[in-house]
């Protein structure tokens, strides 16, 4: 665990970097996680953050396929806006934990 | 006369049938189990086919076997399942009407889903293990096959049997060495999970054997499609893996029944709750095995020790009473490595797979994250418990939550 400071915010961390205390969440913070990742947020980003954050408020699991059933992205918007590893990265840049794979 | 139905007759069904007719009145309860298919397979020895360790007659046995007497056994096609009037259809038009359902239709691959998948290649240079189709195929494909590029892709999460695919490729390492050829096969192993597995010491354990063993791992390749006439597959960030042959774990899905009945998510798993195993939208019916969207794992042990909750839960709903069981999540596997020797997972919703010796602390016999021959010994032994003791619900001598015992905590 350790602490970062985010649009002047000090926050903690775990150390995948994910927020521990999820209520500092705002959209500047989610700014400044992006910038570090090199990735400006539009507002088609926020709408995909704010639909995850939505999911999890009600309890529901985050899979990249209900992305793409969203209505908002198909997948390969999903990776465009996120690359790499999107549902890891738009986690941690949304404020939610890191999504738990069940297998 | 009151009226159990159990739709599916699979590991799952099986199972309750037997604890359902043991522990209610024949006078009283009326138990119908439905299924299409008279076959029952073992599925863990599917694995096993493609490298000519076990044959079609290893894996099949017929159901009714298993059904206990006392249990109506209905071969049919369910329609649907009309949870809002405890009915349910079938396709040849008759209705089974239920006090209390348990769904346990499984769940099933469908290589429809993945673009390019299922085209004039399907059974040529690609193939599932996870059909016994498919794995026959697989297997005479090896037979001749003097190497190349052999690819194993798992295209979704969550998918039954999840070590299969790391057990597949630890096989495939000793069977194409044990032939001489091994040099001239490369052996890829590509996951849309970050790493050989979810959890950090398994993660580590199954990665450093991968490594060991010379097979490379692609993580976070999220399967968009397949080209099968270049033979590439595509992920969803644009990146490619070539293949000669390419082993596929295709997306797995519910039984279309779930959907039909408006039952299920976008998988068509049904919505259950993760402790009691009762559908979260109707008070009387539940579900057990494969056909849930519970976050264990999709496999035989999980509906095994899931049903000593299920079973306690619904004695008690039949009863009027308050459900006091709760499963834990509760699952193991042993993991094929391939030489002789296989390892052996523990878990359960809040507990990673642990090191350590299983069941009994200290003596075992099986050690946990470990490598042994003694627990390759177990996995094939699996084989006789699973027709002679889960089927038919007698006693293991094992914990049905997961036990600390004998487990390193550090």
């Amino acid at each position: 665990m350790t602490q970062i400071t985010y649009a002047g915010v000090v926050l903690e961390v775990n150390d995948e970097g994910y927020m521990l205390e999820k209520s500092q969440w705002t959209k500047e913070i989610a700014k400044a996680i992006a910038k570090e990742a090199n990735i400006e947020l539009t507002d088609k980003h926020f709408e995909v953050i704010e639909f995850l954050r939505d999911r999890v408020a009600k309890g529901e699991s985050l899979t990249i396929r209900s992305i793409g059933k969203s209505g908002i992205v198909d997948i390969k918007g999903f990776y465009a806006l996120f690359p790499g590893a999107p549902l890891k990265l738009a986690t941690r840049i949304g404020g939610l934990p890191k999504p738990v794979s069940c297998v | 006369m009151k009226k159990i139905v159990i739709v599916g007759a699979g590991t799952a069904g099986t199972m309750m049938a037997n604890k359902l007719r043991k522990s209610l009145s024949k006078k009283e309860w009326e138990i119908t189990i439905i299924d299409k298919y008279k076959t029952h397979y073992y599925q863990p020895g599917f694995l096993f086919i493609p490298f000519g360790t076990y044959t079609k007659k290893d894996v099949i046995k017929q159901k009714d076997v298993f059904i206990p007497e006392g249990v109506n056994l209905i071969y049919a096609e369910v329609d649907r399942i009309d949870a809002a009037q405890n009915k349910v259809l079938l396709t040849d038009g008759k209705v089974f009407e239920y006090d209390f359902l348990v769904i346990a239709t499984g769940c099933q691959t469908q290589p429809e889903e993945t673009p390019g998948l299922k085209e004039a290649n399907w059974y040529k240079n690609i193939f599932d293990f996870y059909t016994i189709e498919g794995a026959l195929a697989l297997h005479e494909f090896f037979k001749n096959w003097q190497g190349g590029r052999l690819v194993m892709t798992i295209t979704e999460l969550p998918f039954k049997c999840p070590v299969a695919p790391l057990e597949f490729v630890f096989l495939a390492d000793a069977y194409f060495t044990k032939r001489g050829i091994r040099d001239k096969v490369e052996i890829i192993f590509t996951t849309p999970m970050s790493g050989a597995f979810t959890k950090p010491k398994a993660t580590a354990m199954l990665g450093k054997l991968l490594s060991e063993k010379n097979i490379k791992l692609i993580p976070d390749f999220y399967v968009e499609s397949v080209d099968s006439e270049n033979n590439i597959i595509h992920s969803y960030d644009g990146n490619e893996v070539a293949y000669d042959c390419l082993t596929i774990v295709p997306v797995n899905m519910g039984d279309d029944v779930i959907a039909r009945s408006g039952l299920g998510d976008d998988l068509n798993f049904v919505p259950t709750d993760k402790n009691t195993l009762r559908s979260v939208a109707f008070e009387n019916v539940f579900v057990l095995g494969d056909a849930s969207n519970i976050p264990a794992s999709k496999a035989g042990s999980v509906a095994h020790f899931s049903s000593e909750a299920l079973i306690g839960n619904m004695l008690e709903v039949i009863n009027g009473k308050p459900m006091t069981h709760s499963f834990d999540g509760h699952a193991n596997c042993y993991i094929e490595t391939g030489f002789g020797k296989a390892s052996l997972i523990d878990f359960n919703y809040v507990t990673e797979p642990l090191s350590g010796k299983y069941p009994i602390p200290l003596i075992g016999p099986f050690s946990l994250l470990g490598n042994s021959c003694i627990n390759h010994l177990g996995k094939l032994a699996f084989k006789t418990m699973y027709w002679e003791f889960l089927l038919k619900d007698r006693k293991l001598p094992v914990s049905n939550n997961m036990s600390m015992a004998g487990k390193n905590k550090d």
